[in-house]
């Protein structure tokens, strides 16, 4: 397998999901708050919460359009370039593709086209279980990929048939309930929470700030900020952090993400700034606060939080244990049934794939010396400068998202949003925030997975299909001229919704009969 | 935990559960791609333009699914098919996947701003993403029956021959126009129940001339088939069919007449091809009868058909190699693995009952044809 090819295909998918998770967030945030705002609606019949419901479905609906595009391409992908890791996982990690279309995207998408054309042929209690539905769809949705996406991270029920080479399903259980996929789910849903409030509340300070549509503005502008609140406190307390202890590559991405190259004793402290030199294996500079990281990865003060270094030389254990599988695989292949390689295989077997990392440097593994299985231990170590900053931007803009939303929930308490201007710009200057938090945060995840694409499974380099350079310049080029100029006409089409307002969908009320009634009888 | 059902019924039950939602997308999602490809022929002004997309514009998403949820299927219960077809039909797949990309957008984007030029950008956007996908469906389809050239080494890593111009040979452009052929039909029969006037007068005319089309064309395939003209492939030894999914341990050779071996052997067969051919021709006349309803179940009945055609020709077959027999596909082992087909067996079962009645609620709510002036009035309407 050719590096550039390896490398292409990598670019290619990470073009591509980042994109597709442009839109996705959006999704699920907007999918909640239309149903928040379509229940008030229902349950006081007041029709200016009817108009809100129209107006920001207008906005889904644009951007939905993009999430189920761009979503197909994605569906796909896993076959046109990652062959290797779809023959290699497929029934595991397919089996949670389908049901995750047959439960949620289905219900999403089916409901999806009654939302916009079912107000006139529904009960009020009808449009408002069809907005549920697809809200529903939309967060089934989550939860199956990120029990497909958690699988990788952290490859649990599933065990290695020598006959098919491949991993196969053992326990399907143990893939739904897996931690770090469950623990992944409510972060990323939360996330998408805190991202769909922030588009409303960012939307609504600009109108006050034009002076335009005042009362559809505060009543968004208090649903936001509740609702985000709420969402922003989950999404830091509840960030999967927790995960992070649950296996030896996690902890290898822990250890990169706080940028530990030794284990200290515990409880850790933890380096709220540092410089990881990546080639000098240690910090040119940090500061550290006592304490704190012990605290955060293990929940307690006397267990240790191991380091880089330490962790490496576990995995040359792996390695070795690996070679040992690899070569009783190699006898299974000519003797299906050979006692002693059976034997190795149940011992071993598990750690079969850190002996596939040693491809990366030989093309056959043989004549192994023990500085490839340095090299190879050592490749298991994720870039750390990348890791500790995504890290942070992420963590210190959740921060910031809890605030904002906090003073949001006290001035829309006070009924005071209109006399702080400061906040408005604040608010409508917040808006890309969430969306560089949520890419961060994959990049974490995805690229804090590597060298595997299957934790110590699978490494990522021998995933890819046998393309040519070619195909793959063709298909990246394509991609990148179609989703820019869609990313364009995205964009023109939000920014003029935007500035056309509501007043299209405010059939029903203007804002000066109902400007007089205070806020705390609203709505 | 061993699963009740066995593992050859199993994946004979997924052999048909892949076969449904093939046609499910077909059928379904068959329509949309149907008025797309219609645009510029059955719409002349942009408000028959919009009654054509809004025709469509509550169901598309929904109907999308199908094609989604077909590639999820492949994935989990034919994971090594999934993984092979993908990639050696490489720029064939990026090429549908753009299409499908555009035309989400473009009808969603289409009518959110009156400018001419804006507007028939996108109802190209709409015209391509109607036609392209179906043609290359039915292209990929007929080359699939004719084997493709890839090639498994020891670890399962397959390598491709061939390029996308080589999927571009008679028998395989033939199953293209077959494909187009019966969405278009599919198309006009959906705009011939949901509108009125010269749109569906058009819709009737060029819908029928197609149907007309695709039926000649499809007999004429299955000639070709029958007179031997491309590569059939038989197995000869080292399958077990309740065995694991291994697919290098068995000998495959290439047989003249090996795709009617299966017809021969169980007549009740010939029923899918001739409800393929018989279907498209009664539904091109129940169109022009202005019937939509009967044309629209009949032409869903004839897609069914011809799929099922393709299915029982190749049985056990799935993706025949044309460069190294002993690689080929079958339902035997290209499968997932035991524990895996029974799970999602379990979850079809719940769930594919539960989509096709909210399914049918929705269709039966936006029933009627489309109102042009109720359309004109709607911020929601496409």
């Amino acid at each position: 397998m050719s590096d550039t090819i390896v490398e292409l295909s990598r670019l290619q998918f990470a073009i591509t999901a980042l994109y597709h998770f442009l839109f996705v967030p959006l999704t699920i945030g907007l999918s909640i708050l239309l149903v928040i705002m379509e229940t008030v609606y229902v349950m006081t019949g007041r029709a200016i919460w009817k108009d809100m419901v129209k107006f920001w479905g207008v906005l889904f609906g644009i951007n939905f359009a993009m999430g189920v595009a761009t979503g197909i391409t994605m569906e796909f992908q896993f076959g046109t370039n990652w062959a290797y890791f779809s023959h290699y996982i497929g029934d595991v990690f397919g089996a949670a593709l389908a049901i995750e279309g047959m439960m949620a995207f289905f219900l999403e998408a089916t409901f999806v086209g009654l939302f916009f054309f079912g107000w006139d042929r529904l009960s009020k209690v009808g449009h408002l279980i069809v907005t549920c539905l697809v809200a529903l769809g939309s967060n089934f949705s989550a939860l199956w990929i990120l029990i497909a996406n958690g699988w990788m991270q952290n490859p649990v029920g599933a065990a290695f048939n020598p006959e098919t080479m491949r991993m196969e399903v053992t326990d399907f259980y143990a893939i739904i309930f897996n931690d770090v996929a469950q623990a992944k789910f409510v972060h990323t849903i939360s996330a998408g929470y805190v991202t769909g409030s922030i588009f409303v509340l960012a939307v609504s300070a600009f109108y006050f700030l034009q002076g335009r549509h005042r009362e559809f503005a505060k009543r968004s502008m208090t649903v936001a900020a509740s609702f985000g609140l709420a969402s922003a406190l989950s999404v830091v307390v509840l960030g999967d952090e927790s995960g992070y202890a649950a296996t030896e590559h996690q902890k290898m991405k822990l250890a990169a993400i706080e940028a530990e190259w030794e284990t200290h004793p515990p409880p850790a402290g933890f380096n709220l700034i540092a410089w990881p030199d990546v080639e000098r294996r240690e910090n040119s500079f940090e500061v550290k606060i006592p304490w704190l990281l012990g605290l955060i990865a293990t929940r307690s003060i006397n267990t240790e939080v191991l380091g880089i270094k330490d962790l490496v030389e576990k995995t040359k254990g792996h390695v070795k244990r690996g070679l040992r599988a690899y070569k009783a695989l190699q006898i299974l292949r000519q003797d299906k049934t050979n006692k002693a390689a059976l034997a190795i295989m149940e011992i071993d077997g598990k750690f079969l794939g850190y002996a596939l990392l040693l491809k990366k440097r030989m093309k056959e593994i043989k004549n192994v010396t023990p500085k490839d299985i340095e090299l190879a231990a050592w490749d298991t170590v994720p870039n750390v400068l990348v890791l500790f900053w995504s890290f942070r931007i992420m963590v210190g803009l959740g921060m910031f998202f809890i605030l904002l939303f906090g003073v949001g929930f006290v001035l829309s308490a006070r009924r005071s949003f209109e006399k702080n201007r400061w906040y408005l710009w604040i608010a409508l200057l917040s808006l890309p925030f969430p969306w560089i938090a949520s890419e961060l945060g994959w990049i974490v995840a995805e690229y804090g997975r590597q060298p595997w694409v299957i934790e110590g499974i699978l490494p990522t380099f021998l995933g890819v299909s046998n393309v040519s350079v070619g195909q793959l310049t063709f298909s990246i080029t394509g991609f990148v001229i179609f989703y820019s100029a869609l990313a364009v006409v995205d964009l023109y089409l939000i920014i003029k919704y935007i500035r056309r307002g509501p007043d299209a969908y405010l059939g029903h009320n203007t804002d000066d009969q109902i400007a007089a009634r205070p806020l705390h009888v609203m709505p | 935990m061993v699963p009740p059902l066995d593992y050859e019924t199993l994946k004979l039950i997924w052999w048909a559960l892949m076969g449904f939602l093939l046609i499910g997308f077909a059928v379904m999602d068959g329509f949309d791609f149907g008025v797309g490809a219609l645009i510029p022929f059955a719409g002349k002004t942009d408000d028959e333009r919009r009654v054509m997309i809004n025709s469509i514009g509550p169901v598309w998403e929904g109907n999308q699914v199908w094609f989604v949820l077909a590639g999820g299927a492949l994935f989990a219960a034919w994971p090594t098919l999934y993984a092979t077809a993908f990639s050696a039909l490489y720029v064939g797949m990026f090429l549908v996947l753009a299409a499908l990309i555009i035309r989400p957008v473009s009808l969603v984007y289409r009518s959110k701003n009156p400018s001419p030029l804006w507007r028939s950008f996108w109802d190209w956007g709409l015209f391509i993403s109607g036609v392209l996908p179906p043609f290359l469906f039915g292209v990929v389809m007929g080359n699939v029956l004719q084997g493709v050239p890839f090639e498994f080494d020891l670890d399962m890593r397959a390598t491709y021959g061939g390029g996308f111009l080589s999927l571009l040979n008679p028998f395989g452009l033939l199953a293209g126009v077959i494909s187009v052929a019966m969405i278009v039909q599919q198309g006009a029969a959906w705009l011939c129940i949901k509108t009125d006037g010269d749109v569906q007068a058009r819709s009737i005319r060029f819908g029928s001339i197609s149907g007309f089309i695709g039926a000649a064309s499809f007999a004429l395939a299955g000639l070709m088939v029958w007179f031997g003209l491309i590569n059939e492939y038989a197995i000869q030894s080292g399958v077990d069919p309740s065995g694991p999914a291994y697919p290098l341990s068995k000998t495959v050779v290439l047989q003249s007449g090996a795709w009617m071996v299966n017809f021969w052997n169980a007549p009740w067969m010939w029923l899918a091809p001739i409800v393929g051919v018989g279907g498209m021709a009664l539904a091109a006349i129940m169109l022009r009868a202005s019937n939509g309803r009967l044309a629209l179940v009949i032409n869903s009945a004839a897609i069914t058909g011809v799929i099922a055609t393709q299915g029982f020709a190749m049985f056990p077959f799935l993706l025949p190699s044309s460069s190294h027999l002993a690689s080929s596909l079958t339902v035997w082992d290209a499968s997932s693995s035991h524990l895996t087909l029974f799970i999602m067996l379990v979850a079809a079962i719940i769930f594919m009952p539960l989509i096709i009645a909210y399914t049918s609620w929705v269709y039966y709510i936006i029933r009627g044809k489309v109102n042009l002036e109720a359309l004109l009035g709607s911020k929601e309407s496409y």
